[in-house]
């Protein structure tokens, strides 16, 4: 939860932000800060690195078989631009269809509005537990402490999702929520928490993953309601679907007799053929595998067969305002593949928990800032050492460090009083702008050779530049400057 | 040809030996070098720091500075790529569509020295002499906003003298960003670390690149450990010569411990 005051969110171009005191997109303290802990925490650093470095080489190898991943990327970017650019309209055939099917459709708002429909529907059931599927958008909105601050039990059933709810711990990656466990720590969370564990379980991954298997098999036979998201909604079919690996999805999706999907107002797709694209990039980006182990897919209710009644809670929760921004929309083209997670050297070091919000890595720097509204996630713009490697990697080509330079912007336009960095800032711009006023500043830079009296380097330096000095030294300036050594060399 | 140097701001002021050695490889190549005195800054760090609107007149001193010039070499990937990729943008965003046409002719202009040597004059053997044990990293905006590729090690290869050594986990940033090593100084650390071990496994005596702000991240890191194990720019080493080894043409670290 955030140590925010609940109040209203402030509102981007007038359009409304997700609103505070609900949902996981706000940390509680800033990235650098909460960077700082997370750094010192070697066995977090051990994890993550192994962990990364193993997925970003299986992406990269299969990414590689593909010879025409370029274009099917180019492909997917288009797709995404020409959907965002009709949203309204695919959302209300989509609407449309999946009524036609027997589903019902409800419009959330916001977090609030989305985990009082999913209560109010569970409650309509009588039951007081439901299955779920790992999804992003119920991470978003905080539905399980909804759910459960409403009297019903909530069962994750994605292997790495249910090791972070046994261990009360946050999930810090969007695809594997338990990134920052390993096998010894996932052990440990197992022995402690479920009540019938083989006393004798080991580490072998076999062992821990028969054990969530038996742990959550008599809950998938009981459990009358499941909740999941959607990877991808068909406008012109109402079809919704979900990407998995466990089968875990699958369970939940065909058992029980109720099903709830909450899912972004941006995950719709115009046509079935669409998928063609998605379902390629989407598996190699995110696991590495050419194809996923289970695509299920569903459209509306089918008599005697599956759930018999369904509800498709369409979210927006600030995603109208990012649709506004004509930079920063592209931040909805994401598909949650977390490749960029992957080979970010930021998070590869601070973990995803430090982002603060449920969406870390670069695609969390981006995108939770711009539900929030910038000033609410005002450092992740600047968590970014802006090395491109994300792009690179982005299946649909979200120019990323492009929306955090402009993100950086919004954030330093918001600002009403002067800072100052604004005032050095702006001073240096006047001078840089003046070639006169320029050589004085550069003369008066050189003034820095009296502190370092002979010395080559710098000594320890006051802030904001003890942040470099304090791990890095700063070399004395030289007596004289390139273009002035030049002038008197050669002239003007 | 006659070719304009743009130093940078961070090169002029603090790294000026780069620039002479730059100037000095064109003019050996048989090359008029010119350098335009009213040349400050391209903008990129107020751009990176959320500062747009300022950089406007720093984009509009730059066109300025370099109005009617053939071809403009810089020793820096990330100051092209900016000039590439941003001057042109910010003066668009707040209406200067004249300066942002002008702007955008000029980076067509623009090259990175290594850019400049393989593709415009289509030379790999420079004529280099340097004998060190050197490991090459590739700079983020080099690699992946210019995609200068393997154009500096296609001209290292043809240094004499020069023992290259591939870099281990190359590709991976060492943690500079601009104003992100002061802003997130510690993650920049833990970065800069990584990389710094990298480099250290090669026992390199060199690390070279080509952008000084990278290498004075890295040579400043390792200066602070008293690694032994140098920076300097690809410029400086390309310039270096049998014959003439001038103060300027130093291969003494950039940040000597």
């Amino acid at each position: 939860m955030t140590g925010t005051v609940p109040g209203p969110a402030p509102t981007f171009l007038g359009l409304p932000t997700a609103p505070r005191g609900v949902g996981h997109l706000r940390g509680d303290e800033p990235f650098p800060d909460a960077a700082r802990t997370a750094l010192r925490d070697g066995q977090l650093r051990a994890n993550l690195g192994h962990a990364t470095s193993t997925i970003r080489a299986k992406r990269a190898t299969v990414v590689g078989e593909v010879p025409d991943w370029e274009q099917l990327r180019a492909a997917g970017k288009a797709l995404k631009a020409a959907t965002m650019a009709r949203l309204d309209e695919h959302l209300l055939e989509l609407e449309t269809r999946v009524t036609e099917r027997g589903g019902t459709v409800h419009w959330a708002r916001d977090a609030r509005e989305a985990n009082e429909i999913v209560t109010r529907l569970v409650q309509a059931t009588g039951t007081h537990e439901v299955v779920k599927v790992k999804s992003m958008a119920t991470q978003e909105i905080g539905l399980n402490e909804a759910l459960e601050a409403a009297g019903v039990d909530v069962f994750e059933t994605d292997l790495a999702e249910l090791i972070v709810q046994l261990g009360q711990d946050k999930p810090s990656h969007i695809l594997v929520p338990a990134i920052h466990k390993n096998r010894a720590e996932i052990r440990e969370i197992f022995l402690r928490t479920m009540p019938s564990v083989d006393a004798d379980l080991t580490d072998e991954p076999r062992r821990l993953a028969m054990a969530a298997r038996a742990h959550l098999r008599e809950r998938f036979l009981r459990a009358r309601v499941a909740i999941s998201g959607a990877n991808f909604a068909v406008a012109e079919t109402g079809t919704l679907a979900v990407v998995e690996s466990e089968g875990n999805g699958r369970m939940c999706l065909t058992l029980p007799q109720t099903l709830v999907t909450v899912m972004g107002i941006e995950k719709v797709v115009p046509t079935w053929r669409d998928l063609e694209v998605f379902l390629q990039l989407l598996p190699r980006s995110s696991t590495g595998e050419r194809m996923n182990p289970y695509t299920t897919t569903w459209a509306g209710v089918t008599p005697g067969d599956g759930p018999q009644e369904f509800h498709l809670v369409l979210l927006d929760n600030g995603r109208t305002a990012v649709l506004a921004d004509e930079v920063g929309r592209e931040a909805l083209h994401c598909i949650r593949c977390s490749a960029c997670l992957n080979v970010c050297p930021v998070y590869e070091r601070a973990g995803g928990h430090a982002y603060g919000s449920v969406y870390p890595g670069p695609i969390g720097a981006v995108l939770s800032p711009q539900l929030t509204g910038v000033e609410d996630n005002a450092s992740l713009p600047y968590a970014s050492s802006l090395c491109g490697a994300c792009y690179d990697v982005c299946p649909v080509a979200i120019d990323i460090p492009s929306i955090l330079v402009h993100l950086r912007a919004e954030h330093v336009e918001a600002q009403q009083r002067p800072t100052p960095e604004g005032v050095a800032f702006r001073a240096l711009a006047k001078v840089m702008a003046d070639p006169r006023r320029w050589r004085l500043a550069q003369r008066a830079a050189r003034a820095g050779r009296l502190l370092a009296r002979g010395r080559p380097t710098l000594p320890a330096m006051p802030p904001p530049l003890s942040g470099w000095t304090r791990s890095r030294d700063l070399p004395t300036p030289p007596a004289e400057t390139f273009t002035q050594a030049w002038v008197r060399e050669h002239g003007s | 040809m006659r070719v304009a140097l743009f130093a940078t701001c961070l090169v002029d002021t603090m790294v000026p030996q780069v620039a002479h050695a730059t100037a000095r490889l064109l003019q050996r190549l048989g090359h008029e070098v010119v350098v335009p005195p009213g040349q400050a800054c391209c903008g990129q760090m107020h751009v990176n720091t959320g500062y747009r609107r300022e950089a406007v007149p720093i984009v509009a001193n730059h066109v300025r500075a370099f109005a009617g010039a053939e071809a403009v070499v810089a020793p820096s990937g990330s100051c092209v790529a900016s000039i590439h990729h941003q001057q042109a943008a910010v003066a668009r965003r707040f209406g200067e569509q004249a300066l942002a046409d002008e702007a955008a002719a000029l980076a067509g202009r623009t090259y990175e020295l290594s850019q400049f040597l393989v593709d415009v004059l289509g030379v790999t053997d420079v004529g280099a002499y340097y004998p060190h044990r050197v490991t090459y990293h590739p700079t983020c905006h080099s690699l992946r906003l210019l995609r200068v590729g393997d154009r500096p090690l296609r001209l290292l290869r043809e240094v004499r003298g020069l023992t290259l050594v591939e870099l281990p986990g190359a590709e991976q940033c060492c943690g500079f960003g601009g104003t992100f090593a002061v802003k997130n100084a510690d993650t920049s650390t833990a970065m800069l670390t990584d990389k710094m071990t990298n480099v250290l496994s090669t026992h390199a005596e060199v690390c070279t690149a080509g952008d000084a702000s990278c290498l004075m991240h890295i040579g400043g890191g390792l200066s602070r450990l008293r690694a032994g194990t140098r920076t300097v720019h690809l410029a400086e080493i390309l310039a270096s010569t049998e014959e003439a080894v001038s103060p300027s043409q130093t291969t003494r670290p950039a940040v000597p411990a």
